[in-house]
């Protein structure tokens, strides 16, 4: 069969063709949708940068953003298809802390490779991921029932593996995964506005990045143009890209002036690529949008709901391992305690990414800048002394108000 | 005292774009059963929900006169006020909650705020006696079946003051006994000075209680017969009910029909929940290359649970029967397969199960056949696009692009997103579930186009519809379906309104006679 419609051709329709031209405050009030939370983002870190004198962008407080939430970001990848597909887990945090106690376990008791217990540990999520997939998806158990069984069963487990007693510390190797820099065979140059040494490779690998991105826009604004879609005016179109490869060149100049680029933000950085890439391009994020977005049009046409929803659990499962391997080799021990609260940062920062409590909305860019958001506040509140009282309520009304924000606006839309 | 309870005067309801009523008058009587009756669509229930309140005053031209004095209902609680109360076709009772619970919903048996348990059973007990149940009173709902949960339905609108009690197709869910029961207790409350408003299918209960029946049709009041003098034949009603003129509302086809390509044969299906509740009986049906063969019947006849069915089981629970195509049996046991045998079903109910409406109409177009726009299951998002734009333009889809959400849509174009998707999907059967439903006559004459251009390629088409007009108007040959089984097959060349309308009551004449169980 071909992928020609058999229909004799109609008469196109009279609106065929190019899209009418948007007014100037449709294309403001679109951008501020879309980029609100980003622009959010850099009023929070300008505030924090003000009111603690210099501090909160010096190279050493950049990097803990990322050495510090690295986790959260890989684990909100996850609760994105999660609460995509219309579902929640809150077990997560109990699976990290399970799956680092694996590791802890398999690497200090048993005296094993530290590639050997990550594998381990990644398995061990997969299945766990399996578990509670299996009885949300085919006994249709509401998956918040299931997973809060979970988080209660998982932290048990986490007790008896550690026989409630910390157990670290860790081969280097492993360690470096949570606070290891990658190698600087390059070496360092002077840094012309600054007394730090800058490492070469970090920026090189940024100044990569960057490239490939901006070709990447450039070939799918070519698309859009070919196929008669408008498309940003060119000017925004260069203003968004240089706005784009400032942002990172200036990271990574922070970074390298530090130690250079944290593995934790590589393994972090890879994993965001390879999602949006399911999210945006692949036949299965494309299913597993529809499933959230109406579930009962999906199987009608054709789409296997169960197996979605199997799958986002199982990708869960590992990446909720991937966050507890990293948490573990952070603490350089697996400790009873481990991961508690971290299921409430997750899904706080999928929501403030804009994802939607009702399933088939959200993006991996919005969860990633979610966490991120919620990072900096913790950063910026701890550098200004603010009590960790006063910590909990910001970061709840932060919460509250990007999500009534969201709300607000796709009620104005319909 | 005047004799006429009701009055309603030269009543006209429009929707954007259609004319649901059209100046429409009725009477009713004290003490009297009024049966209306009339095809779907017709407007029975909208001309109820102007007279319940649901469609509030000024929402609609004309008066209401109840009681000698001109009414003006800004909801339904202001109607009951006034004793006016409205049975629904879908009963509104909680399963999980007791007979007494539901009878007194929102009119709790209390006293600044605490409920007298005891005062409410006792009341509930009364009325139950009233409508012949004999249920102890904190039975829940949901262990009653549906014949006993209408009677319910019916004490708790005798729990408020009843002056006109109106019900939208009581019996359309009961077996011929509980039918007799409600139909009796009409009678009684007849001669209590109750009046009633029925709306029902069965020409032949109307025949036996009514005494007066109004037939609509197409929103207007064709006639009013006076039925206690007798004379009022079966035929003389549904005459009424379908007489109009087949106008050019249908494009003409040259008809190519070929060998047949798609067959069902004995199919049986049973109700989800009630295991032993058989909704489809023993139907074979088969199509031709080429040919578009409508089903016909009322609503609650089987045809969109047949058609689901057949359709990767996606209603009830399947029993037994074959599916053929080109003469060798196909395996449509789940959607996924049924679709790669190259069977598509188009929903009734695009909204629900058509569409994912927040996503864009190229989104929607591509779901059923995402292999088909991408390469090892990677997307391409040229092709996706190229294939939405080629589509969009052989429908005639009308957007601003294919990026537009499918949710800001007309009703007529969502409809033919829907299509395109299918279309897109490549099958060779095409089951369509009243695709015109909904949707303005434009658009309709656009999708019969298509379903005309579909079989003159070569696909067999299966149309089902509650409109008669169109199921002549589009069809080669017509099922008509009642009560889940196969009533009667013609071909449309011939065949008339009358005749479906003819053998669909046969039917459920015979059934309620007892000689079909």
């Amino acid at each position: 069969m071909t992928s020609q419609p058999a229909l004799t051709p109609a008469p196109p329709p009279v609106a065929a063709g190019t899209e009418p031209s948007p007014g100037i405050v449709s294309v403001l009030r679109q951008n501020v949708r879309q980029y609100g939370m980003l622009v959010a983002l850099v009023v929070i870190v300008a505030f924090f940068q003000f009111t603690t004198g210099g501090t909160m962008l010096r190279p050493q407080n950049v990097t803990n953003v990322f050495l510090q939430n690295g986790y959260i970001i890989a684990m909100a990848l996850g609760m994105l298809l999660i609460i995509v597909s219309g579902h929640i887990d809150l077990s997560v945090g109990s699976v990290a802390a399970f799956t680092g106690a694996i590791a802890a376990v398999v690497m200090v008791n048993y005296k094993l490779d530290p590639t050997l217990a990550i594998i381990a540990a990644l398995v061990v999520g997969g299945l766990i991921g399996a578990w509670q997939g299996f009885w949300v998806a085919y006994m249709r158990i509401p998956s918040f029932i299931v997973t809060l069984s979970g988080m209660l069963l998982f932290r048990g487990l986490t007790l008896f593996m550690l026989e409630g007693q910390p157990v670290g510390p860790f081969p280097q190797s492993f360690r470096s995964i949570a606070s290891g820099f990658i190698p600087e065979p390059l070496g360092s140059i002077i840094d012309p506005f600054g007394a730090d040494p800058l490492k070469v490779t970090t920026l090189l690998l940024a100044a990569l990045l960057c490239v490939g991105l901006v070709m990447l826009d450039l070939r799918s604004r070519r698309d859009q143009v070919k196929y008669g879609f408008r498309v940003t005016p060119f000017g925004q179109f260069v203003a968004k890209n240089v706005i784009l490869v400032v942002a990172i060149m200036y990271l990574a100049y922070r970074l390298s002036a530090f130690f250079g680029l944290p593995v934790v933000l590589a393994i972090v950085g890879v994993l965001i690529a390879f999602y949006m890439f399911i999210t945006t391009r692949t036949v299965l994020g494309r299913r597993i949008y529809a499933v959230g977005g109406n579930a009962k049009a999906a199987t009608l046409s054709g789409v296997k709901t169960k197996q979605m929803v199997f799958f986002t659990f199982v990708n869960m499962g590992v990446l909720s391992a991937v966050g507890g391997l990293i948490s573990t080799a952070r603490f350089n021990s697996a400790t009873p305690k481990a991961g508690d609260g971290f299921e409430l940062d997750v899904i706080a920062a999928t929501f403030v990414g804009g994802a939607s409590a009702y399933g088939g909305v959200g993006t991996v860019a919005g969860a990633v800048i979610g966490a991120l958001v919620l990072g900096v506040l913790n950063i910026g509140m701890g550098l200004m002394g603010i009590g960790i009282d006063y910590q909990f309520a910001i970061k709840a009304l932060v919460l509250l108000g990007a999500v009534f924000v969201d709300v607000r606006g796709k009620n104005k839309d319909s | 005292m005047s004799d006429v309870l009701l009055e309603m005067r030269g009543i006209t309801k429009t929707f954007p774009g259609v004319t649901a009523l059209d100046n429409v008058s009725l009477s009713v009587r004290r003490a009297e059963i009024h049966a209306l009756v009339g095809e779907n669509g017709a407007g029975k229930s909208t001309l109820m929900k102007v007279l319940s309140g649901v469609y509030p005053h000024g929402e609609y031209e004309g008066q209401i006169l109840f009681d000698g004095q001109e009414a003006q209902f800004s909801d339904i609680r202001a109607s009951e006020a006034l004793g006016i109360v409205i049975i629904h076709q879908e009963l509104a009772l909680v399963p999980q909650l007791s007979i007494t619970e539901n009878i007194f919903l929102g009119n709790e048996q209390a006293e600044r705020g605490v409920v007298n348990w005891g005062a409410a059973h006792a009341r509930a007990r009364d009325l139950l006696k009233t409508v012949g149940l004999d249920d102890t009173t904190d039975t829940p709902v949901r262990r009653l079946g549906v014949g006993k949960q209408q009677l319910v339905e019916i004490a708790k609108a005798l729990s408020k003051k009843v002056t006109l009690l109106i019900l939208d197709e009581p019996t359309a869910a009961l077996n011929e006994t509980d039918s007799q029961k409600l139909l009796g207790l009409l009678k009684t409350f007849k001669a209590q000075g109750i009046s009633s408003v029925l709306i029902s299918h069965k020409i032949k209960e109307v025949e036996s209680v009514a005494d007066t029946i109004t037939v609509i049709r197409d929103g207007k009041v064709v006639e009013s017969l006076d039925a206690t003098a007798g004379g009022v034949t079966e035929d003389r009603i549904i005459r009424g009910m379908v007489g109009r003129d087949l106008t050019h509302r249908f494009p003409d086809r040259d008809s190519n029909i070929g060998e047949v390509v798609f067959e069902v044969r004995n199919w049986n299906v049973a109700h989800p929940i009630y295991d032993d509740r058989m909704v489809i009986n023993d139907v074979s049906i088969n199509v031709r290359a080429g040919e578009v063969v409508g089903i016909a019947g009322l609503m609650g006849a089987g045809r969109t649970e047949f058609a689901m069915s057949v359709f990767g089981r996606s209603w009830g629970r399947f029993v037994s029967g074959t599916a053929l195509k080109n003469g060798h049996e196909i395996d449509v046991s789940s959607i996924p397969k049924a679709v790669h045998n190259g069977v598509a079903y188009v929903t009734e109910d695009r909204k629900t199960y058509g569409l994912v409406l927040m996503n864009d109409v190229k989104t929607n177009i591509t779901l059923a056949n995402l292999e088909g726009v991408s390469t090892n299951s990677v997307l391409s998002a040229p092709r996706e696009i190229k294939v939405a734009n080629e589509y969009r333009d052989r429908l005639s889809i009308k957007c601003s692009s294919v990026r537009q959400t499918s949710v800001n849509l007309s009703g007529g174009n969502q409809q033919k997103v829907v299509l395109a998707k299918w279309l897109f999907a490549q099958p060779d059967v095409l089951i369509l579930d009243e695709p015109t439903r909904g949707i303005d006559v434009g658009a309709k004459f656009e999708i019969y186009t298509i379903i005309n251009r579909l079989a003159s390629e070569g696909k067999a088409v299966i149309f089902i519809s509650s409109e008669l007009p169109e199921i002549l108007g589009i069809s080669d040959r017509i099922y008509v379906m009642a009560g889940g089984k196969i009533a009667a097959e013609m071909p449309a060349a011939g065949a008339s309104q009358e005749t479906i309308m003819r053998a669909i009551m046969r039917l459920g004449r015979d059934a309620s006679e007892g000689i079909v169980a």
